[in-house]
């Protein structure tokens, strides 16, 4: 019996699980640990119009994902108007229309942004090549010697953008240069002149993020692109090549950010805000394009959510079973009713859970004893003991609760069949095997219940375990591993010594 | 207090990890656990197979029957109620004899009908069974162990576990009842195991609770000078429950009646490791040498090869020697 398809199944299990999780970590920034924190801007968008009265229709461009941030979530309040979001090429947009609307008007769109520095730059198509540029006079020759005197000082489309832009600003602006920014605004004309030169550019529109900044306007900026199609950004007024940190790219493509229908006097101001998010809020928040690799708990509504926190637990639980059962050897009663106990211990503290626990235990076992007098089938004495259980617990929430220990109330957490079995088969053991085997077992549930707590109710592990799926699998792998462990268990090194005396 | 791997493996010790993946997992078919499992099925398997069991007395299947056992047993001198399907002695009441007030346990407790009755009822409710699941009661005449080894036990039957691996006996002990262990001669419950030498069934070592033993606690008689009569005989029945059950890694419980010799009292598809301890003596290099095999060959065969190649002399003998 060949062993090879069990070590390529642990194999392939490890390696998707290990593949899954970076990904996560990489493509979503989903920290490693549970107490980073991330950077999130609130950007809000306020629209301002005159409604000429009549049907309206405002198009404002949003941003998107980009180099340096994410998108995550976004809300309007435009009171009055439909709003649809298209997004296209030309990028995102938001559309709000009226059948009627006079007067001053007024959209909010607010978006949150994560500061997300690995993010990638988003593929840009290059405009289309402009039609053929033609200059009235004198522009015509301005034009033809700036363009060639950045030409020759300059290696390619970048280098040559920067020269360009360079030969328009600050003082080294010659003669060339100052006649043409008399007649034209400076931006168009860089872009002019670049796709004269055929360079593929347009102008694009940023806001620079300043925290607690209100009534911004968006500044505009100089996108070249080279024959790669590769692209940066060209700040206008001194040549600097590079996207500053704190730009935020507004819209993308040629269209204008703001148009108006049916309106007057538009414009567009924004307000921003920057705080600090744990990095699990901050992920919740991330807008789930759900494709299969991108497969999380976070689709899920919120209280489905909280559930499948708990239940993602349940095999770390299983993996500490499986650890002392398989490599220590401790006996448990019930293999995985540790785990259960230990769930409630998350519900309860600790603490409280053990006082609780062994209160419950040690009064149904003298309750049980009694009634094993009473000579009665197995089905309906359990279901005595659950009852004597119920009552228990009851009893004790009442006087903790009096006594003004409002810890006491979490009993009730406490998995009740299951304690109702435990309190069964520890009595039977009491009776066959004696109270050694009951302090055994029983203190072997409670060690593994414990263990299991501590690593279940580890922050870290919490994280890991609810954020990346993919560790499932690679439990899944050690927990395979593992049953085909074949050398000693710790407490066998103590059980055989005898043999290896003489 | 702890052994190092190396020195156990030095030894030829077989871990439970080891026995369930390497031993039981492989060479124990777990369609054919029910064989064993039910000590019923058992016994009407060895019937067809004319190996000789403790004579069946009744079977008690459901709780409107429980108020019949006392009639059942009536007549008996002593008795035994057993659950199909327990094991490790769990749920076993050996009853020696019976008067009109009751019936008495070889440690001379009393018993009352409704004791009687009760414990029959906790039986089919599947107190004793694996995993709860309901269960029948069987009744089984006591047995009457051969006198020779009335010194070595104290209150019950003592039994002789013969590991049969691929059908080889690689290993015995006799496990001797003691008054912790409660007429049953199972060594978690406090019986004292005793490694027997495969070749003449001699005494080779005694453990009890894990730990070393060269007397029995509760009768003082030395474990030295025991051997069991009829060995060869006790040998082939067991090796020969391999063909019976077709289970490879598989615990035989064997007992000496006065009258029938030896008889097959239950099987075990997931025998216990504490056999090494009783030998003094790992597994490992046996099973390595029967798994070298290519073939099997007939009872004879096999339990003459089992006798040549795990000939052992008794430290308990060495040790008196010297
Ligand atoms: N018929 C019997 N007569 C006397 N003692 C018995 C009888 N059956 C079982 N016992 C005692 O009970 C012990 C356990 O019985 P066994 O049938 O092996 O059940 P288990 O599967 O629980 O080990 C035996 O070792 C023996 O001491
Ligand atoms: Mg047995």
């Amino acid at each position: 019996m060949s062993r090879v398809p069990f070590y390529l199944l642990v194999g392939v299990l490890l390696l998707t699980g290990i593949a899954v999780t970076i990904y996560r970590h990489v493509a979503f920034e989903v920290p490693w640990a549970p107490g980073e924190q991330r950077q999130v801007w609130e950007v809000e968008a306020q629209v301002n119009f005159i409604a000429d009265g009549g049907p309206a229709k405002v198009s404002l461009a949003l941003p998107s994902n980009q180099q340096g941030f994410r998108v995550l979530t976004e809300n309007t309040a435009s009171s009055g108007f439909g709003l649809s979001f298209l997004d296209d090429e030309e990028g995102r947009r938001a559309q709000w229309a009226t059948r009627d609307a006079k007067g001053s008007q007024q959209l909010y769109y607010s978006v949150q942004l994560l500061v997300a520095p690995e993010a990638a730059p988003p593929d840009i198509e290059p405009p289309s090549p402009a039609p053929d540029i033609s200059w009235e006079r004198p522009y015509d020759t301005a034009a033809e010697g700036a363009i060639s005197r950045a030409y020759r000082q300059s290696a390619d489309a970048f280098t040559f953008a920067r020269e360009l832009v360079r030969a328009f600003s600050g003082d080294r602006q010659d003669e060339n240069a100052r006649l043409l920014l008399t007649q034209f605004d400076r931006p168009s004309l860089l872009v002019r002149l670049l796709n004269q030169a055929d360079i593929a550019a347009r102008e694009i529109n940023g806001l620079m993020l300043e925290d607690g900044r209100r009534r911004q306007t968006l500044t505009t900026w100089i996108q070249v692109f080279n024959e790669e199609g590769d692209w940066v950004i060209i700040n206008p007024t001194n040549g600097e090549q590079g996207r500053p940190d704190n730009l935020l790219l507004w819209g993308a493509g040629d269209q204008a950010v703001l148009e108006v229908q049916g309106g007057s006097d538009s414009q567009v101001t924004f307000s921003m805000l920057q705080h600090n998010e744990p990095a699990s809020v901050a992920v919740r928040n991330q807008l789930a394009d759900d494709t299969l690799l991108n497969f999380s708990i976070h689709s899920l509504p919120l209280e489905e959510q909280s559930l499948f926190k708990t239940i993602l637990l349940i095999p770390i639980g299983a993996l500490v079973v499986v650890l002392l059962r398989v490599l220590v050897g401790i006996k448990t009663s019930g293999t995985f009713m540790p785990v259960l106990i230990a769930l409630a211990f998350i519900q309860t503290s600790l603490f409280t859970g053990l006082v609780g626990f062994l209160l419950v235990v040690a009064v149904g076992l003298v309750i049980r004893s009694y009634l094993s007098y009473l000579n009665l089938l197995l089905v309906a004495r359990v279901s005595a003991v659950i009852i004597t259980v119920i009552a228990i617990i009851s009893l004790f929430s009442v006087v903790a609760y009096r006594m003004g220990l409002n810890a006491g109330l979490t009993i009730t957490f406490f998995p009740m069949i299951i304690l109702s079995w435990t309190i069964e088969r520890m009595s039977i053991l009491w009776e066959e095997e004696g109270s050694k085997e009951v302090l055994i077992q029983g203190g072997g549930s409670l060690l593994t219940a414990i263990l299991a707590y501590l690593a279940m109710n580890n922050p870290w592990i919490r994280h890991i375990t609810f954020n990346f799926l993919g560790v499932q699998l690679i439990l899944m792998a050690f927990i395979l591993l593992l049953g085909n462990y074949t050398g000693y268990r710790l407490l066998e090194l103590r059980r055989f010594k005898p043999i290896t005396e003489d | 207090m702890w052994a190092t791997p190396g020195k156990l493996r030095a030894k030829g010790i077989i871990g439970m990890n080891r026995r369930n993946i390497r031993y039981i997992g492989r060479y124990n078919d777990r369609s054919l656990y029910p064989l064993v499992d039910d000590k019923l099925k058992t016994k009407l398997l060895a019937k067809r197979h004319g190996i000789t069991t403790p004579d069946l007395i009744g079977t008690i299947t459901n709780q409107f029957s429980v108020k019949h056992v006392a009639e059942m047993v009536s007549g008996q001198p002593g008795f035994v109620v057993k659950p199909a399907k327990g094991s490790g002695g769990k749920g076993i009441l050996v009853v020696e004899h019976q008067d009109a007030e009751g019936y008495i346990k070889p440690s001379g407790h009393r018993l009352h009908r409704e004791d009687l009755e009760r414990h029959v009822s906790n039986i089919l409710s599947g107190l004793y069974s694996l995993g709860g699941s309901p269960d029948v009661a069987l009744v089984e005449s006591l047995i009457a162990f051969d006198d020779s080894l009335s010194e070595y036990t104290y209150e019950g039957v003592p039994d002789i576990r013969v590991i049969v691996f691929k059908g080889y006996p690689v290993m015995a002990m006799m496990r001797l009842s003691t008054a912790a262990s409660d007429g049953k001669a199972n060594l978690h419950q406090g019986a004292v195991g005793v490694g027997l030498d495969i070749a003449t069934g001699t005494a080779v070592r005694g453990v009890q609770f894990d730990r070393p033993r060269v007397d029995h606690p509760d009768t003082g008689h030395d474990l030295v000078s025991l051997k069991v009569p009829d060995w060869e005989v006790l040998l082939k029945l067991a090796a020969s429950c391999y063909e019976m059950t077709g289970l490879g890694y598989l615990g035989t419980d064997m007992v000496l009646d006065r009258r029938h010799g030896p008889m097959l009292l239950e099987l075990n598809a997931r025998p216990g490791l504490a056999i090494q301890m009783a030998n003094g003596e790992g597994l490992r290099s046996r099973l390595d040498l029967i798994e070298r095999q290519s073939e099997n060959g007939d009872v004879d065969a096999r339990v003459a090869f089992a006798r040549h190649h795990f000939a052992r002399r008794g430290e308990l003998q060495e040790a008196m020697a010297s």
